[in-house]
């Protein structure tokens, strides 16, 4: 017994040993992550972002240095608040506030302490630096914008938030991000990648060299330069003349699908999101629910397209056969249908009309009469509805088009289903005459304005288009994406086209906008003038029209096709026609010949107008 | 006679020492490197020390077989008093670093005889106990023999060196190995058991459940006729012992050592103040995992996060480096040595023989058990090393002196009859 308590106190000692051993070693995972805290610690180097050029190589986005004040709480020794707090020109309680926040956050990690300063302040901060031990700066790179137009374009960079950071690794707290527009979808491209060191740390926190001598030390990816198609100058002078409007303008390079312009108004200057302004700037913008400068017209307002779609419901009727060119319809100031004498009426204008004409005049009847007989050419008008509608999604309305836009709407095209749910069949029937607003591109049909250039585009390529598109070029090289350079045929046979492109070419010549001609250049167009409406107290209220053109030119190979969007314009050719043919000059012949013209678009604001609805008294509409 | 004494040396148990020394040495290079060239001349490094003190300490071991074996017994006695002289010289002519006084310098050499007493002490008690008058029966004998063990102990303590007086409750084992009643380890154990009990709990609950225990136990064997007096005795005396705990905790001890119990106790949790070496410590041999990081690869031992890493604390690195494989079988070493130790002492044919064997486990196991388990986090950080393995010439040549003095009684047992 004597001899056997030793030998038992010994193994079982040993025991004991190595199952702390394992507890400490393999079964508890915390101390190997504890040790990488605590004896490496990981500098990032971050590579300057990717510029931006517009489709003409100016330069529209480049960097420039930023500085934030950075601080690790647990360094921190005791310093002259006053000084730091008058020097950075923030109060003490703030600094005391971000301070307790940063420890909470990590006594090791980094925590910005004031973001962004200027080049000024960081020349006067570092100076005194090294009295304040625990704070550095860090230098990071902010966007410098060349240019005060484009914001929706663009979009902005900002700190990345906290459910992506869990989400992609790749992203550390303080990291900056593009959170809209070129700089969101591009971000990877633009961003580069950021290089990694690892420092060995002894007990005092010093470096005392590389990690493993850099073995897994990675150098910065530089981001990389982008072209894209936007045309700086037609997109600053696109701005000019939204000015004091709502509305956008989007324009588009048919042969290529390339996108010009893409306005919107009001909209905001770029460099306003910028470093430490950005956050009460943002908030004001955000908070202006009325203008809302941050929602971008040009691909998220859905609209109601008016007299444009008739040139779709045209070239349907042509592949469906169920309209020639020469049939002559007759208009009494309106289109009459049903069993009550239902009316869709119809501005006056010389009558009877057959297509051509009928494009170049809009006229009502005509288009009523051939969308009923592509609706009534089948047994059903669920059939008849589903087979019209195939034919204009082919153009890219209704669906999403699949562009490299940050947003964007699908807006739509009613089917078959939609008119049963609504009209409550089968216990109720319904027939074409009831979608008739179809027809003239009103009631349930709803487009964005990109759509609409898209269709525009598609027409004066005489039944193609390449899906709209921002990039041109990454680092020089151009791209090659087949979403982007393969053509998307419309059902429409090419012949069909010929004819509606006329009648666009007389909307010009001898049509709705016929004062609106450019010397030498020959523009197919078509007015709309959409009815729309609001609420007020609850009370569905008229507004005044919504004035939309859309246009290509020249009428022979097209290079450019678009579509304007002016909010309560009134009729198509008063703003959005007269916006429109500008463009066109600006873009094809580089100078205005029309003063008199650009100076009545700068000259008008619609301001008035859209301070009716809010006014609380009664308003009279279309003035 | 001198030829059959080297052949019967115990290789085995060489064989274990010079591995755990060399292991050790391999550490307290990478503990101590700082990137540069190896070289020998370099007296700066603590790893090109150290391996100078075990170059010596091979000369000490054929110093140690060379002695005619009868010299070990005879002169216990001078040993002793010499020792205990060199002891007593440190209030004197000690040499104070980091606030204990322990040391001799000798020029740039500085000596800590608390290292080499533990030998003398073994071989005193040796011969104590092996003279054929004493009966470790009597009270007045156990008395003497406490004497021995206790006055180096106490010599060492105000140096101060707790730790390195604790070590000297080892010798416990060959007091019991010899006849010592099994009562003192009984109360020992469980007053140790009682000390940690009150200082997670009230002194009052612990009481309240020792006497239900006894109740219990009584009412269970009642018929047998206990001896109640006895147990009521008993019941005083842990009474007393329970409430003085705290008053000894919270008077006798200073605030480090209280600190130490309640960290391990889990009672305070401070990663960063008192809790530091060993949270550290932990987070080393944590951060190996199953093979560990490498030899010389320790993110944790390079970058000094261990204090007296090379010394107390070396086994961290062993974790770090070696992984669990490595730091198992240390511990595998240890364990095979000790018991190889009991083989031998087991085999002696002398008393002599025999004690001082068993003081030698004591000893070893001792500082083993304490060392592991400070660094692994088990017990209150008490600083002793790790023998063969940690820094410091005095504690290499210590151990290696109480090793080599029992492997020549070992070998010697041939001659004895």
């Amino acid at each position: 017994m004597r001899k056997l308590l030793l030998y038992l106190i010994i193994i079982t000692t040993g025991i004991v040993f190595i199952a702390r051993l394992f507890y400490l070693q393999i079964y508890n995972t915390s101390f190997a992550s504890l040790s990488e805290d605590n004896a490496i610690k990981v500098i990032y180097d971050y590579p300057q972002r990717g510029a931006i050029y517009d489709r003409n190589a100016r330069l529209m986005v480049a960097n420039q240095p930023s500085y934030d004040v950075m601080v690790i709480p647990r360094e921190l020794k005791p310093f002259d608040t006053l000084e730091f707090c008058s020097i950075l020109n923030i109060t003490k309680d703030k600094l005391v506030k971000r301070l307790v926040k940063a420890r909470i956050y990590s006594p090791r990690v980094p925590s910005i302490v004031i973001p962004q300063l200027t080049k000024d302040e960081y020349a006067y901060l570092q100076e005194k630096m090294r009295k304040f031990e625990g704070f550095y700066i860090q230098k990071r790179s902010l966007r410098d914008y060349q240019t005060v137009h484009a914001a929706n374009v663009l979009g902005y960079i900002g700190e990345v938030n906290e459910a992506l950071i869990k989400k992609d690794p790749y992203y550390l707290s303080g990291d900056l991000i593009g959170i809209d527009g070129v700089e969101k979808i591009y971000e990877k491209e633009l961003r580069g990648i950021k290089g990694v060191k690892r420092i060995q740390k002894d007990r005092f926190n010093r470096d005392i060299g590389p990690y493993k001598n850099g073995k897994f030390d990675t150098l910065p990816v530089n981001g990389k330069d982008l072209t894209i198609t936007i045309d700086a100058r037609l997109q600053a002078y696109g701005q000019t003349l939204m000015k004091n409007k709502r509305g956008g303008i989007v324009a588009i390079e048919p042969s290529t699908g390339e996108i010009l312009v893409m306005v919107t108004a009001p909209t905001y200057k770029p460099e306003l999101l910028v470093g430490r302004k950005r956050s009460p700037n943002f908030t004001k913008l955000v908070y202006d629910t009325i203008a809302n400068p941050l929602f971008d017209r040009g691909i998220i307002g859905e609209y109601p397209p008016g007299s444009p779609f008739k040139t779709i419901n045209a070239l349907i009727g042509l592949q469906e056969d169920v309209i020639d060119l020469k049939e002559k319809v007759s208009c009494r100031m309106g289109y009459y249908y049903g069993k009550r004498g239902q009316k869709l009426g119809c501005h006056s204008h010389r009558g009877p009309l057959n297509m051509i004409p009928g494009i170049a005049n809009s006229c009502n009847a005509y288009f009523a009469t051939v969308y009923r007989r592509i609706i009534e050419k089948y047994e059903t008008p669920q059939q008849g509805i589903d087979n019209w509608r195939k034919h204009v999604q082919s153009f890219g309305l209704g669906k999403y088009l699949g562009n490299d836009l940050a947003t964007g709407k699908r807006g739509k095209v009613p089917s078959s289903e939609y008119y049963n749910k609504i009209y409550q069949y089968p216990t109720y029937k319904w027939y074409a005459s009831a979608t008739l607003s179809n027809a003239i591109g009103q009631g349930e049909v709803l487009a964005t304005p990109i759509q609409l250039a898209n269709m525009t585009a598609a027409i004066a390529n005489r039944g193609h288009y390449f899906t709209p598109h921002m990039i041109k070029a990454i680092d020089g090289k151009p791209i090659a994406n087949e979403q982007y350079t393969k053509p998307k045929i419309t059902t429409i046979d090419k012949e069909h086209f010929e004819p509606v492109v006329q009648g666009m070419y007389e909307v010009y010549t001898k049509g709705t906008a016929s004062f609106l001609q450019v010397k030498g250049i020959d523009i197919c167009g078509k007015t709309g003038t959409a009815e729309n409406f609001t609420k007020i107290n609850g009370v569905k209220t008229q507004l005044t029209d919504h004035s939309v053109f859309v246009a290509f030119a020249p009428k022979d190979d097209p290079k450019i096709a678009l579509a304007v969007f002016v909010e309560n314009g009134y009729w198509g050719a008063r703003y959005a026609g007269r916006i429109a043919s500008l463009m066109i000059e600006k873009y094809l012949k580089g100078v205005i010949s029309r003063n008199d013209l650009e100076e009545w678009v700068l000259s008008h604001s619609l301001e008035e107008e859209y301070a009716k609805p809010y006014s609380g008294e009664p308003f009279k509409i279309n003035q | 006679m001198a030829k059959s004494s080297v052949a019967a040396i115990d290789w085995l148990t060489v064989l274990l020492f010079l591995s755990l020394v060399g292991f050790g040495w391999g550490n307290i290079y990478s503990a101590s490197y700082e990137g540069e060239a190896f070289s020998l001349s370099d007296f700066s490094k603590v790893y090109v020390k150290q391996g100078y003190w075990i170059l010596l300490s091979v000369v000490i071991i054929i110093i140690i077989q060379a002695i005619e074996v009868k010299f070990y017994e005879r002169f216990a006695g001078l040993i002793y008093v010499i020792a205990i002289l060199s002891l007593l010289g440190l209030f004197v002519f000690g040499k104070t670093i980091s606030g204990a006084t322990s040391w001799y310098a000798f020029g740039p050499v500085r000596l800590q005889p608390s290292e080499f007493a533990k030998a003398c002490t073994a071989l005193a008690l040796a011969k104590f106990l092996s003279d054929m008058q004493t009966n470790i029966k009597l009270i007045s004998h156990q008395l003497r023999a406490f004497l021995i063990i206790a006055l180096p102990a106490l010599l060492i303590v105000p140096q101060p060196d707790p730790g390195s007086a604790l070590v000297y409750a080892a010798f416990f084992f060959p007091l019991y190995r010899e006849g010592l009643a099994a009562i003192y380890l009984i109360v020992g154990v469980s007053a140790a058991a009682l000390f940690i009990l009150i200082l997670l709990f009230k002194p009052l609950w612990v009481v309240l459940a020792i006497a239900a225990i006894m109740i219990f136990y009584l009412i269970k064997k009642r018929k047998q006729k206990p001896k109640y007096p006895r147990f009521i005795l008993a019941l005083i005396v842990i009474t007393c012992f329970c409430f003085s705990v705290n008053y000894i905790f919270n008077n006798v001890f200073e605030q480090r050592h209280r600190d130490r119990f309640n960290i391990v106790l889990g009672k305070e949790v401070d990663s960063k103040g008192i809790g530091y070496n060993t949270n550290q410590s932990q987070i080393a041999i944590g951060s190996g995992s199953w093979t560990g990081k490498g030899f010389k690869e320790g993110t944790q031992t390079k970058g000094g996060f261990v204090p007296e890493q090379h010394t107390d604390y070396i086994f961290s690195t062993v974790g770090e480096e070696w992984g669990f494989l490595g730091a198992t079988m240390v511990i595998i070493l240890f364990i095979l040595l000790l018991i190889r130790l009991i083989h031998l002492a087991e085999r002696q044919k002398t008393q002599f023989s025999r004690v001082y064997g068993y003081s030698v486990i004591g000893i070893l196991f001792i500082h083993f058990a304490i060392n592991i388990g400070m660094v692994t986090g088990l017990i209150p950080t008490i600083g002793i090393p790790l023998p063969f393995f940690s820094y410091g010439g005095s504690g290499l040549w210590g151990f290696t002196i109480l090793l080599f003095i029992f492997i020549k009684l070992d070998s010697n047992r041939v001659n004895e009859w």
